[in-house]
């Protein structure tokens, strides 16, 4: 089973904005991003449950024309904040790399 | 009739080829550039200063003021000096003055001032007229005047202004990136979804080609039924594909982008490629609002940091890590307590392992040290420097000699790489508002100088 990363050119997090978190998921074939799309490994829920927040604040989008994935959540603590860890936001994405997809 | 839109780069002061912006202001309308972003975090418009070196920042705006003054054309730099506060709208101004006296530049200047007084906005909030963005922390009539600074994200409406004063280059204040270049183009009469989504696109340099080599300029062609757009520099080149998932790029919806004035909708867009190196975008519409808002920006003090960096690599100590933090925070909580007469409450010291859990924190799925060594970043933040400098040197020294079980006299835990081991970090912030103002006159709290120069 391949995952994510063999399938996918991009895989970033980043800020949008300093209160939320954006991820985007980009492919360059529509049959890779169909097949991920069909494998259901990547959803709002699956979103939730990684990054910790109620599933209706997960905003999931496929987006056909981008043959991308984008994700946006509330950012666990604001940007520059003392307990965040990341002001870029820009590690967040890292559990989504080596997901297994059918 | 056809309007050509010049962008230096995505962030004045990170560079692009003199020779890609001198090519691309041949025959066109204006060139932007923005300066300003909160991805660095709240330390910029906390602080009041910028992101980007003077140097780097006088050389981005000298090419682009000798390509404008040749040109004849405007030059519109916004959100100035990072945080668009009146410290950096000041800083960016005394650049474009200084490049003026040593090159014997003539021009009118026109600047924007996005700081909001005081008082203005206690008025608003009471009237209730700025209202939290989701998420926002808690706005409070305190953190209003505590604020280091507060600026509204202004709109293309101040540019316009601006221009009509005559005046051939404009600073502004914080404002959104997008109005920068949406102003003229809206000004010819561009309809407002072409001037939106061209300028969504403009605002991130050569951010929207397939293989970006460096930071570098880009041009679109505005016209009544869209906009063409590609990089000046041959190397590089635009495709649908790079276009559009730049759409996608620090934003939290795709299709929709939010502007003072209304939404940009890109749902219904068709990206088509024109040669080898240009694209065409057709199909962007925009959605004006119910009510004029400007976002609101805010930071402020969160106390003064100092921090120290160590090595951990016995494989003793590493395997016991949990245990020795956690009976190492109680001592260092004591000492604190003994020598320097400060409660927890009054400081916060935050243990970052770096080799665990330190980039995700709470959220790390895998938060087990595999390695051989970890790094241990000690993170104090405190009332005053002198506070967080003394805490600093009790948490290291303590950590350094902490004992564990497995062996008896002291030891040593922590590789410093450097002396001194602690380092004195300064003044830390918080981003303190994610509201919007509500304006009748959507120039109404920006003051608009002019000068001539």
């Amino acid at each position: 089973m391949p995952q994510l990363w063999e399938l996918a050119k991009l895989i970033r997090s980043k800020n949008a904005g300093p209160f939320e978190l954006t991820f985007d998921i980009l492919f360059s074939t529509a049959e890779d991003f169909e097949r991920v799309k069909a494998s259901d490994v990547l959803t709002a829920q699956r979103f939730a449950d990684l990054y910790r927040v109620p599933v209706e604040r997960v905003r999931f989008f496929a987006h056909e024309g981008a043959l991308a994935f984008k994700i946006s959540i509330p950012r666990p603590a604001f940007s520059g904040d003392p307990d965040d860890t990341d002001v870029f936001g820009g590690q967040f994405h890292s559990p989504l790399v080596q997901l297994e997809i059918q | 009739m056809t309007l050509k839109a010049v962008s230096a780069t995505g962030q004045l002061g990170t560079g692009f080829l003199e020779e890609s912006l001198k090519t691309a202001a041949s025959g066109a309308a204006f060139i932007g550039c923005d300066a300003g972003s909160t991805d660095p975090g709240p330390f910029y418009l906390g602080s009041g200063k910028a992101q980007a070196s003077r140097d780097a920042a006088k050389r981005d705006t000298r090419v682009m003021l000798e390509a404008g003054l040749d040109q004849g054309i405007p030059v519109l730099i916004g959100s100035a000096g990072t945080a668009g506060a009146k410290p950096h709208l000041e800083w960016m101004l005394e650049i474009v003055r200084e490049l003026a006296r040593e090159r014997h530049w003539h021009f009118k200047l026109a600047s924007i001032n996005t700081e909001l007084d005081r008082q203005y906005l206690l008025d608003q909030f009471d009237a209730g007229r700025i209202t939290p963005l989701d998420p926002a922390p808690d706005l409070t009539r305190d953190i209003l005047i505590q604020a280091e600074h507060i600026v509204g994200m202004a709109g293309s409406e101040p540019f316009q202004k601006a221009l009509d004063t005559g005046a051939q280059v404009v600073v502004s204040g914080r404002c959104s990136d997008v109005s920068i270049f949406a102003a003229i183009p809206l000004r010819r009469n561009i309809p407002r979804g072409t001037a939106w989504h061209a300028g969504k696109i403009l605002e991130c340099g050569a951010a929207s080609v397939e293989r970006r080599l460096h930071p570098d300029s880009l041009v679109a062609e505005l016209d009544e039924e869209g906009f063409t757009v590609y990089p000046p520099n041959e190397r590089m080149r635009c495709t649908p594909t790079s276009v559009v998932s730049h759409t996608l790029y620090e934003n939290s919806d795709p299709y929709h982008l939010i502007e003072p004035g209304g939404a940009l909708d890109t749902s219904e867009c068709t990206y088509t490629a024109v040669g080898e190196r240009a694209v065409r975008v057709t199909g962007s519409t925009f959605v004006p609002a119910d009510r004029y808002t400007v976002r609101l920006e805010g930071a402020v003090l969160a106390g003064f940091r100092s921090v120290a960096l160590g090595g951990i690599r016995d494989p003793l100590v590493l395997r016991q890590l949990d245990s020795y933090l956690g009976s190492l925070k109680e001592v260092v909580k004591k000492k604190v307590a003994d020598s320097l007469a400060l409660s927890p409450v009054e400081y916060e010291v935050t243990w970052r392992v770096y080799g665990k859990d330190a980039s995700m924190g709470a959220l790390e799925p895998t938060p087990v040290i595999t390695g051989h060594e970890v790094g241990l970043l000690i993170d104090v933040l405190a009332r005053t420097q002198s506070e967080a400098s003394g805490i600093c040197s009790i948490a290291w020294h303590t950590a350094l000699h902490h004992p564990i079980p497995e062996y008896s006299g002291l030891i040593s835990n922590l590789a410093f790489p450097f002396s001194p081991p602690g380092i004195d970090a300064g003044a830390a912030y918080r981003f303190c508002i994610n509201h919007v103002l509500t304006l009748d006159d959507p120039c109404g709290p920006f003051a608009i100088t002019v000068e001539d120069i």
